[in-house]
């Protein structure tokens, strides 16, 4: 991944807001925010931001694309979506975001441990395995992510909810094994495997 | 006036007959008014009513009117006769209206009936229908200082309209400011590109327009006279000069750009690679000329990198530089930026604010220099510093990352955003000897108009030198009635605002020629025909009104008695508020029309426990006000006699005098704000009648009386609310501090 | 013939025991009184959800929705998506916008659509609708009433839109700051609702209640407390994680912040069912972690009107 980061820093010189613009989701949008502030201020996570999206960008503005990249702010965004139907100039804040984090990822910049990070690439993995979530197999992972002993710690904190669950009958202990999923699997996996391609291709990843 | 014949008149519509005993007003019309003819009417203002009474003025001779029903702010139309005086008594909106519709408010409601119809009836007595002046003016040329695109399209409206105009410019040619731009912010949609400015066809059309003579290398070297009548000298370069009359004048002298290398902090002056605005206009004008794209002036190399440094020595509260915002510098900073990214998208321009201002269409403008890639940097440049390779850095406050020592490097070119000085001529408030805290003598200005007016040379100033011009009520109003100023001169703006501007007070000039030739007043008392003379022999010489009157009006003749030149009087009656003699009248408007008023009513005994209050009431905003409180239904004290003025100017300290010696328990005035923010619509009435009741604490204290027996207050037309709490308190406060000691004498 | 037929999109949640298998329980038996027809598009498959976008990236999350409209094209003919998970419906109603605007996208999509079976292309035939904006617009409020057998009377309910049934898309002619669709449905089934709640549209957390439980659950709370000092007895809301999220939390934050929070959390679509005369069963009442009494004693009692 950090060939990829390299072949971009190389491509795109100091000009980060050009290369937010070409590899990163709605990132021709950026230069149209007109600072006023109301996404920051409309985030319910916004003071868990180090940057908040105004920040955000007015960093890519001036270049500041390790801060941008590495950051763990983008990572605090639960798509709620309030930023985008608040901004006066419509910008879609939340993909802008989204489109951040899923970039700095893919160029291996995302902090390692970020708890969403690490979520969400166990999240995608599982529906990408079967079509459909599989919610056991979700949840377990999730907990075991970090090592058997933390797993069973977190398993064990999280055991009122599961009971809770599994009592009102919304959750599938045996998903495991039972959990079917799509009929057309080896379709899916090829048409995700194409997209993947093209994507790639058009933002010039491919080697 | 022996052929006085008065009609009262009593309305019984809208409520009024329901709450009030009209016949027993028709008595007091008719037994203490001395009415000669006396009627009541289910529902005056209707045909049949009007009917009635013009039926009395052409049969019966009936030449003063004096009708008790509404506002004489409502049904104007109806009850207009021109050929008698009238008098509106307001027992409506001030009476019933304003009065609880209770049994138990009833005798205090129907005292206060029968005062206002006393009052009326008194007013009546004391006006006649005016004449018109005789000395008017009728010249209805309009002339036009100044030949930029304020002046050009003012000459043009004019023009158009069907008068003809004498447009005076400096300079060897016409265009001003307007014709040293490369091209114009776009003034209409899709506002995303910079224009062509135009220049050259507003030319053609003001040089091909016959109505329009164009005076070039020429200035007005001396103005005298008034609305309808004014004598202008028009002195070219060359030295000749020749005389014209006039009837209006529209002032159109533009801006300076602020002196740039009062900014050496930005690197204006030591290096040629920082320039502003109209820097880099010329610029742009040079590089389209040859066809090349704009070099670095200091080395002709290719411009990279190009900073917009905005609000420089603007809004500045320090006071060093300019207070202001100018306005249009947000979207011409946008406008330059575009010059660069139009021709080549890789030049990195950035615009350097604090507040982005883009009023209206210029968000649009905005977004289009956004999408065209112009970066917008929220910081404030606090140096320009030279590095070694003709390149600058830019340092500054980023205000988002809150970095204090942000910089940008490799600058080749930046551009200062200085703002608009306005060419507004001599500060006539600096005396022409004033000296500065170095004693050394104040510089003044060049003049623009030389104006031979006792009060000084040009048009008064206001804010920030800025001519006078109410920027709400009555923007291109002057205090020299027939003089209108438009564009920059009157308030910073850009060129689509200035030709709005322009074209606003070529209608001025228009109005104000027709109105000269009829002898009737301007703004705000349009259409007046009543004008102040005085008597002769009564004059002390004091020059109180010479120096008083808001509108230069009153000039000195050889014997140093008041020249009235009634064509740039308002009518506002300050001059017959300064009068220590009382010698200044109106014919329809007079120390005694008021004064017998105030004396009309009855004043109860100390013992009845029923105080009168006067209150003397500002007819363009605390009379409306306390009417819409009535419309409203907001209660207010009984005991309280309003009577209209003119303007709290027009307060003549008598009116307050007689009124506490005959008994009144208080004094109270509205007037409209004053000061800076001034709502005053004769500019500096409320403010002097505030000066002069400073002073009547003395007369108080000559009379034994309490500071408190005369309040002035200021309200404004929006105070519906308000007012009748005003009122109320002042009542409680009379209340408190007991009955007048006066009353009975 | 059903009175109103849609191609139908349930979503990973609303399967046999999984997380919004209530939600499901209770939709059927509310549509079956409605007589409204859900003809399921055949092999569906995950829309992705918001979080997709960290791994998934751009054009493989507008894929796996363009598959799934694709294929309703071709099965469901002429009918409109209807989704009842908030994140389906928002993916779904996403993908569709964003092909629309933009053909390069589109063709990218085909592209890799071709490569899964069934010889999909995707065409933006039908439109993308959310339950609720079916039953609103399609039926409307009159029709709603029409069946309520059981009116809820006596129970206040705080209305929780949350997030993605009301933003970026939202119910036409509604607010984001304060959408009155809930409250409106919580009235025409007979039961109080909550005025002022000002929760309304909070935000719950969404997926990072995962992932930043401390940080969701502060969200959480403040949903909850809400309702309370409102007054409410019980919270309803059309989306899936939200009914997650503010259900089954409730146990740790009270261990976290000391409250004593046990405040039952169901689906707008329990609340019709029972009101339509369905049993607890029927109306997905024994899938709530934190048990709805009140509903439940509705729905023992006999219909009576």
């Amino acid at each position: 991944m950090s060939d990829l980061n390299t072949t971009m820093v190389n491509e795109y010189r100091s000009n980060f807001l050009k290369e937010v613009e070409a590899n990163v989701e709605e990132g021709r949008w950026v230069k149209m925010c007109m600072q006023c502030g109301v996404c920051s201020g409309s985030c319910p996570l916004g003071p868990a931001w180090e940057h908040p999206p105004q920040e955000i960008f007015m960093m890519i503005r001036a270049g500041k694309r390790d801060e941008v990249l590495k950051s763990e702010s983008m990572w605090m965004c639960t798509s709620c979506y309030n930023c985008i139907v608040r901004c006066p100039r419509e910008l879609p804040i939340t993909h802008i975001m989204h489109g951040l984090a899923n970039y700095a990822h893919r160029l291996g910049l995302a902090p390692k441990m970020n708890p969403t990070r690490r979520f969400a690439k166990i999240f995608w993995d599982n529906i990408v395995k079967s079509g459909r979530v599989n919610e056991i197999e979700l949840s377990l992972r999730l907990y075991f992510m970090d090592g058997f002993k933390n797993g069973v710690e977190k398993a064990w904190s999280m055991k009122d909810i599961g009971l809770g669950m599994l009592k009102a009958r919304r959750l599938n202990p045996l998903g495991f094994v039972t959990h079917k999923g799509c009929k057309d699997t080896k379709g899916i996996h090829r048409m995700l495997k194409k997209a993947r391609e093209i994507e790639d291709r058009r933002k010039g990843f491919a080697a | 006036m022996a052929d006085m014949k008065i009609g009262a008149y009593v309305c019984q519509g809208c409520g009024l007959g329901e709450r009030l005993d009209t016949k027993a007003l028709a008595q007091v019309a008719q037994k203490e008014g001395k009415a000669h003819i006396v009627r009541e009417h289910e529902f005056l203002c209707n045909a049949q009513g009007v009917a009635m009474i013009q039926k009395d003025i052409d049969e019966e001779g009936v030449n003063r009117v004096v009708i008790g029903a509404c506002s004489r702010r409502a049904k104007a139309e109806a009850f207009h006769f021109p050929t008698v005086a009238v008098s509106r008594v307001n027992l409506r909106e001030q009476v019933i209206w304003s009065q609880p519709a209770t049994d138990e408010a009833r005798e205090l409601t129907q005292e206060m009936a029968e005062d206002y119809m006393r009052m009326g009836c008194a007013e009546a007595k004391k006006v006649v229908a005016p004449t018109p002046n005789a000395a008017v003016g009728t010249n209805k040329r309009i002339l036009v200082v100044g030949g930029g695109v304020t002046g050009m399209t003012a000459a043009l409206e004019a023009a158009r309209a069907g008068y003809d105009v004498l447009l005076v410019e400096k300079t060897a040619a016409l265009g001003g400011v307007m014709a040293k731009l490369f091209k114009r912010v776009p003034f209409r949609e899709p506002y995303s590109d910079p224009q062509p400015t135009g220049v050259e066809d507003l030319v053609a059309a003001v040089t091909n327009e016959p109505r329009i003579t164009v005076f070039l290398h020429a200035t007005t070297t001396r103005t005298s006279g008034a609305p309808g009548q004014f004598s202008v000298d028009i002195t070219t370069e060359s030295g000749q000069t020749q005389t014209e009359n006039v009837g209006a004048i529209v002032m159109a002298s533009g801006f300076t750009p602020y002196d740039a290398s009062r900014l050496p902090e930005l690197g204006y002056g030591k290096s040629p690679n920082v320039v502003d605005q109209s820097g880099l206009e010329a610029l742009a004008l040079a590089a389209a000329a040859k066809g090349e794209p704009m070099r670095r002036p200091s080395d002709g190399r290719e411009i990279k990198s190009v900073v917009f440094v905005q609000c420089a020595g603007q809004r500045d509260a320090s006071g060093t530089h300019l207070r202001y915002c100018s306005g249009h510098c947000c979207n011409t900073s946008m406008k330059q930026a575009m010059y660069f990214k139009d021709q080549n998208p890789d030049i990195d321009t950035v615009v350097l604010f604090t507040d982005l201002r883009t009023p209206g269409n210029g968000e649009d403008f905005y977004r289009s220099a956004q999408k065209k890639g112009v970066t917008f940097t929220k910081g404030k440049v606090s140096g320009v510093e030279a590095a070694g390779d003709g390149s600058a850095v830019v340092k500054f406050h980023d205000l988002i990352l809150d970095e204090p020592a942000a910089t940008m490097a490799g600058v080749d070119l930046v551009v200062l955003a200085t703002g608009q000085v306005p060419n507004s001529g001599v500060n006539i408030d600096i005396p022409a000897d004033a000296t500065d805290v170095d004693d050394k003598p104040v510089e003044h200005a060049v003049s623009v108009l030389n104006l031979t007016y006792r009060q000084g040379p040009d048009v008064p100033q206001l804010k920030y030198g800025f001519t006078d011009s109410h920027f709400i009520c009555f923007p291109y109003e002057t205090r020299r009635t027939g003089i209108y100023t438009a564009g920059p001169v009157r308030r910073p703006m850009d060129i689509a605002q200035a030709m709005d501007d322009a074209t606003g007070a070529a209608l001025k000039a228009i109005q104000e020629v027709e109105n000269a030739a009829l002898g009737r007043a301007a703004h705000p008392r349009s259409g007046d025909l009543s004008f102040p003379t005085f008597r002769r022999e009564g004059c002390t010489q004091c020059k109180r009104c010479t120096v008083e009157c808001p509108f230069g009006a009153i000039d000195e003749d050889e014997q140093r008695y008041p020249q009235f030149n009634e064509g740039r009087c308002r009518r506002c009656g300050t001059c017959m508020g300064a009068c220590p003699v009382r010698v200044i009248s109106f014919e329809n408007y007079s120390i005694d029309s008021v004064g017998s008023q105030i004396k009309a009513v009855d004043v109860p005994d100390e013992f009845s426990e029923k105080p009168r209050i006067l209150l003397l009431a500002c007819e363009n905003d605390a009379y409306p006000a306390l009417d819409m409180a009535g419309v409203n239904r907001r209660v207010s004290s009984a005991f309280v006699r309003t009577i209209p003025v003119r303007c709290l100017g027009s307060v003549n300290t008598i009116w307050i005098t007689d009124a506490l010696n005959s008994g009144y328990d208080g004094v109270m005035l509205m007037g409209c704000k004053h000061g800076d923010e001034y709502q005053c619509h004769f500019v500096k009435g409320s403010e002097l009648a505030a000066y002069r009741m400073s002073k009547i604490d003395d007369t108080l204290k000559n009379l034994n009386l309490e500071a408190d027996r005369v309040r002035n207050l200021e309200v404004a037309i929006t105070d519906m609310e308000r007012v009748p709490q005003l009122i109320n308190d002042y009542a409680a406060k009379i209340q408190e501090i007991g009955m007048s000691p006066f009353k009975g004498f | 013939m059903a009175r109103k037929e849609y191609s139908f999109y349930p979503g990973c949640s609303s399967e046999r025991l999984t997380s919004a298998s209530n939600y499901m329980v209770s939709v059927e038996a509310m549509c079956k009184t409605l007589d409204v027809k859900l003809n399921e598009i055949p092999d569906w498959n995950c829309c992705g959800a918001s979080i997709g976008y960290a791994e998934g990236g751009e054009l493989p999350r507008h894929v796996m929705n363009a598959r799934n409209l694709a294929i309703s094209e071709q099965v469901n003919k002429g009918q409109d998506v209807v989704a009842t998970c908030a994140a389906c419906w928002l993916g779904a109603r996403e993908t569709k916008d964003r092909l629309a605007d933009d053909p390069g996208l589109l063709a990218e999509t085909n592209e890799a659509l071709r490569e899964a079976g069934m010889n999909l292309e995707y065409k933006g035939e039908q439109q993308v609708r959310h339950m609720v904006e079916v039953l609103i617009e399609d039926l409307g409020y009159d029709e709603l009433k029409k069946p309520v057998v059981k009116p809820l009377e006596g129970i206040k309910f705080a209305g929780y839109v949350g997030c993605q049934t009301n933003r970026p898309f939202g119910i036409a002619g509604e607010s984001f700051e304060n959408p009155k669709y809930l409250d409106k449905l919580v009235e025409v089934m007979g039961a109080e609702p909550v005025e002022k709640y000002d929760q309304k549209v909070t935000c719950c957390g969404g997926a990072l209640a995962f992932s930043e439980p401390e940080k969701s659950q502060a969200q959480i709370k403040k949903i909850i407390e809400s309702a309370y000092d409102h007054g409410a007895e019980m919270i309803v809301t059309p989306c899936p994680v939200c009914q997650m999220n503010v259900e089954v939390y409730q146990g740790q934050i009270n261990k976290r912040y000391g409250t004593k929070f046990n405040i039952p959390v169901t689906y707008y679509s329990q609340l019709m069912a029972v009101a339509y005369g369905a049993s607890a069963k029927e109306a997905g009442l024994d899938g709530q972690v934190i048990r709805a009494r009140k509903l439940e004693e509705i729905a023992a009692k006999s219909a009576g009107r």
